[in-house]
């Protein structure tokens, strides 16, 4: 299968290219950017005139909820949700039922993800057994059934001590840890940020100081420890700060945000809506103010969705008592495009945080338009905008933003060449 | 990007009126007023030897608690009763929760019932909301205490009673003492007292007991000291001090927080010779109130759950109207669509 891209606008955050050309394919590679090799004839051409052509996205954190919790979303329907977002790479983390700390599940996932054929699937394995923060898992099989990287979620190591020998064994491997810094006391029994909207609303808070108390403990270890360390769903401004600081003094750590946050704040909460209900929660508007700025300096250089399905029922209750979460991948690069539209970002840096970013974080052979590397190319239109909602394939409806029109719009995801999802 | 739901006027219906009564956030002084007048008028009936008026005549209140309650739960039986309602009380804490109903169910199975009115309490805060919202709009939905949120008819007895004694709200100091973190009491009073034009609201309380960003919320004055706090008020608002805050260091000891906050008569007399001593029950003495002030000439916490009758009459009656008139207005529309 050979395919011709023509007349894009192709975008190469990691290389900087970025001129109109034309993208050529064959095999599942890119074979050529601008002329087409000699005796190249194309199966399939795309015309893409005022498209941009990117790197196929590549999204650190979307839950996909197989095994275990097919009633909130299963690995076809959420990684087709992902291809509609322009998304040709994810992440899934390792809350499954059983959890992702045995190969078997990895593999199960591995396999049912080919069957799909939407997107391609790294998973997250878990850092300790069962996520229970007491022993480890067999991190070295995990990573030899196909897991890219190791994290233990928000459920944070009680022992500093257990945390201590997880990382220096992760070391010893070369493997890169996820840390969701959060507190555990602190955060405990918390359901909004603390401020005056959670006090107003009589929800009992988590302080900034759930987030950077463990944040500046989890660094201090990674630096003893030497382990790779990658800081995943920061919220506060001053854990961006902290992750500055560390970087600064040479530590080799990477973080992402939620692109939620850098959207929405804890105001979203005033009338008990529980879509807003996340966690770690929406926070301060100087708290989305400090987060933007760390996107666009590159203290953080990934944008995830953290998507999270689930059914309707896990929505419809007082809001303690439902369930955290924003299903939100089909809708990543509409959602970013805001942020472009906001005046934050250009375009190549948008999708740096989108594409090579991400995959230099956890390197995966992902995030990069270049002659030899996969085909997995994100084509979409800059100028169109997308109603939210108007299509739906997460099985999760939970969405905030569903009737917002959105800027861009995608019109094709290619993984290996083929084409998983056009609009 | 705002959002698309953002800020309705969940509780009223197209011409303004109450339709359920979920929080104070977001009524009108006029409103609030209207609720006070009202209660004034009913506070005749009990008074009367026939204390029945038949403006809830075949109507059904149904006052589902998932949270424990004597004085609420009864004198919400009372003003229905009283209205001549059909009244129907459970304590659903000990029913179906238990057996993993959920709250969606239990409200649908008992509006199945053909319920007309909920008074709900429940332990998380924006439950009436939800239910309003998502479970049952065209019932009127009465907010009988939702998590640290909002006790609005609470709200509304305590205004009652200020009125009753000082006439007015336009020159009046008022203190709120004790645990306000936890408290859906002082979250209502704040509101009413500051839509009601109040100019000095007080709250008195150690930073372990008090939320964070009052002072932009509510409009109020913190104070830490309860001397200086109570100086010269004319009404002084003690709540509840649950003995549970003892543990996980909110504070040392019953002891420490009586001998700092606790309404003596030494501390009373910082206040005007004329302040109320007024508290939403049930009442800690040697907690958070000595007894000779709980039971002194400037305590009115009875007369509090006389108003509270008449209060809960009124809010009854104003959203069993408010829902009706919604409903006739949809079916008008209905029809002439």
């Amino acid at each position: 299968m050979r395919t011709s891209i023509l007349g894009a606008r192709v975008i190469d955050p990691h290389s900087g290219l970025d001129q109109v050309s034309d993208l050529h394919q064959e095999g599942g590679k890119i074979v050529a950017i601008g002329q087409a090799p000699v005796s190249f004839v194309a199966d399939k051409i795309i015309n893409a005139q005022g498209l941009v052509a990117a790197p196929g996205l590549v999204d650190l954190n979307v839950a996909l909820r197989e095994p275990g919790y097919s009633r909130k979303g299963n690995i076809a329907s959420e990684t087709l949700a992902a291809a509609a977002g322009g998304v040709t790479s994810l992440c899934c983390p390792p809350f499954t039922k059983p959890v992702l700390d045995t190969p078997a599940v990895a593999e199960l996932i591995l396999d049912r993800a080919r069957e799909a054929g939407h997107a391609k699937v790294f998973p997250i394995g878990a850092l300790s057994k069962g996520l229970a923060g007491e022993q480890l898992a067999e991190l070295v099989a995990l990573r030899d059934a196909g897991c890219v990287a190791f994290g233990n979620g928000l459920d944070n190591f009680r022992s500093s001590r257990t945390l201590r020998r997880a990382l220096e064994y992760a070391a010893t491997f070369d493997l890169t840890v996820i840390f969701h810094s959060q507190d555990h006391d602190l955060a405990e029994g918390g359901l909004a940020h603390e401020g005056p909207t959670a006090s107003f609303l009589g929800l009992a808070g988590i302080p900034e100081t759930a987030e950077t108390v463990a944040l500046a403990r989890d660094l201090l270890l990674v630096e003893q420890s030497g382990v790779r360390a990658h800081f995943s769903q920061l919220t506060s401004a001053r854990g961006a700060q902290l992750i500055a600081e560390a970087q600064a003094r040479g530590l080799p750590v990477t973080a992402d945000v939620a692109l939620y946050q850098l959207i929405l704040t804890d105001e979203a909460l005033q009338d008990f809506s529980s879509l807003y209900h996340v966690q770690p929660p929406l926070r301060s508007q100087a708290d989305r103010e400090g987060l933007r700025e760390a996107v666009k300096s590159g203290v953080i250089s990934a944008i995830a969705s953290h998507h999270q399905p689930h059914e309707r029922d896990a929505k419809l209750a007082p809001f303690a008592a439902t369930e955290p979460g924003i299903s939100s991948v089909q809708l990543l690069l509409p959602l970013a495009m805001s942020l472009v539209q906001d005046g934050l970002l250009d375009l190549p840096t948008l999708l740096a945080r989108l594409s090579s970013g991400p995959a230099n974080a956890l390197r995966l052979p992902a995030g990069r338009l270049a002659v030899g590397v996969a085909a997995d190319i994100l084509l979409f239109d800059p100028k169109a905008s997308t109603l939210a909602g108007e299509s739906w394939y997460s099985k999760g409806g939970n969405c905030p933003f569903i009737g917002h029109c959105l800027p861009g719009a995608v019109r094709y995801t290619l993984v290996d060449g083929h084409i998983s999802y056009q609009a | 990007m705002t959002p698309i739901d953002a800020k309705r006027p969940l509780q009223l219906n197209e011409q303004g009126q109450l339709r359920h009564f979920l929080s104070l956030d977001g009524l009108p002084r006029e409103l609030l007023t209207e609720i006070l007048d009202t209660a004034d008028s009913f506070l005749e009936v009990g008074a009367r030897a026939v204390k029945k008026v038949p403006l809830l005549r075949g109507k059904t209140v149904c006052n589902v608690f998932f949270e424990n309650s004597t004085r609420t739960r009864t004198t919400f039986e009372l003003a229905a009763q009283r209205l001549s309602a059909d009244v129907i009380s459970l304590n659903v804490s000990t029913s179906s929760t238990s057996k993993g109903e959920t709250l969606f169910d239990t409200l649908r199975n008992l509006e199945a019932m053909a319920a007309d009115i909920f008074v709900v309490r429940h332990a998380d805060s924006g439950a009436a909301h939800f239910i309003a919202e998502h479970v049952c709009p065209n019932l009127a939905i009465i907010n009988g205490g939702d998590g640290r949120h909002a006790h609005p008819t609470q709200g509304m007895l305590d205004m009652l009673t200020i009125r009753r004694h000082k006439g007015s709200f336009e020159n009046l100091s008022v203190a709120i003492v004790g645990d306000i973190l936890h408290s859906r009491v002082a979250r209502s009073n704040m509101l009413a007292l500051k839509t009601l034009g109040c100019p000095d609201i007080r709250v008195i309380a150690p930073k372990t007991l008090l939320p964070i960003g009052l002072e932009q919320s509510y409009g109020v004055r913190v104070f830490s000291d309860a001397n200086e706090g109570l100086k010269d008020v004319d009404v002084v608002i003690m709540l509840r001090l649950q003995r549970e805050r003892m543990q996980g260091g909110l504070l040392p000891s019953e002891g420490e927080f009586y001998r700092l906050f606790g309404l003596t008569e030494q501390r009373l007399a910082l206040a005007k010779p004329d302040a109320l001593v007024m508290h939403p029950g049930p009442i800690n003495r040697g907690v958070e109130i000595e007894s000779a002030v709980a039971d002194g000439p400037q305590s009115v916490i009875l007369n509090q759950v006389t108003y509270g009758i008449a209060i809960r009459m009124a809010v009854l009656s104003m959203a069993m109207s408010g829902q009706n008139a919604q409903r006739q207005l949809n079916q008008e529309s209905e029809e002439s669509n």
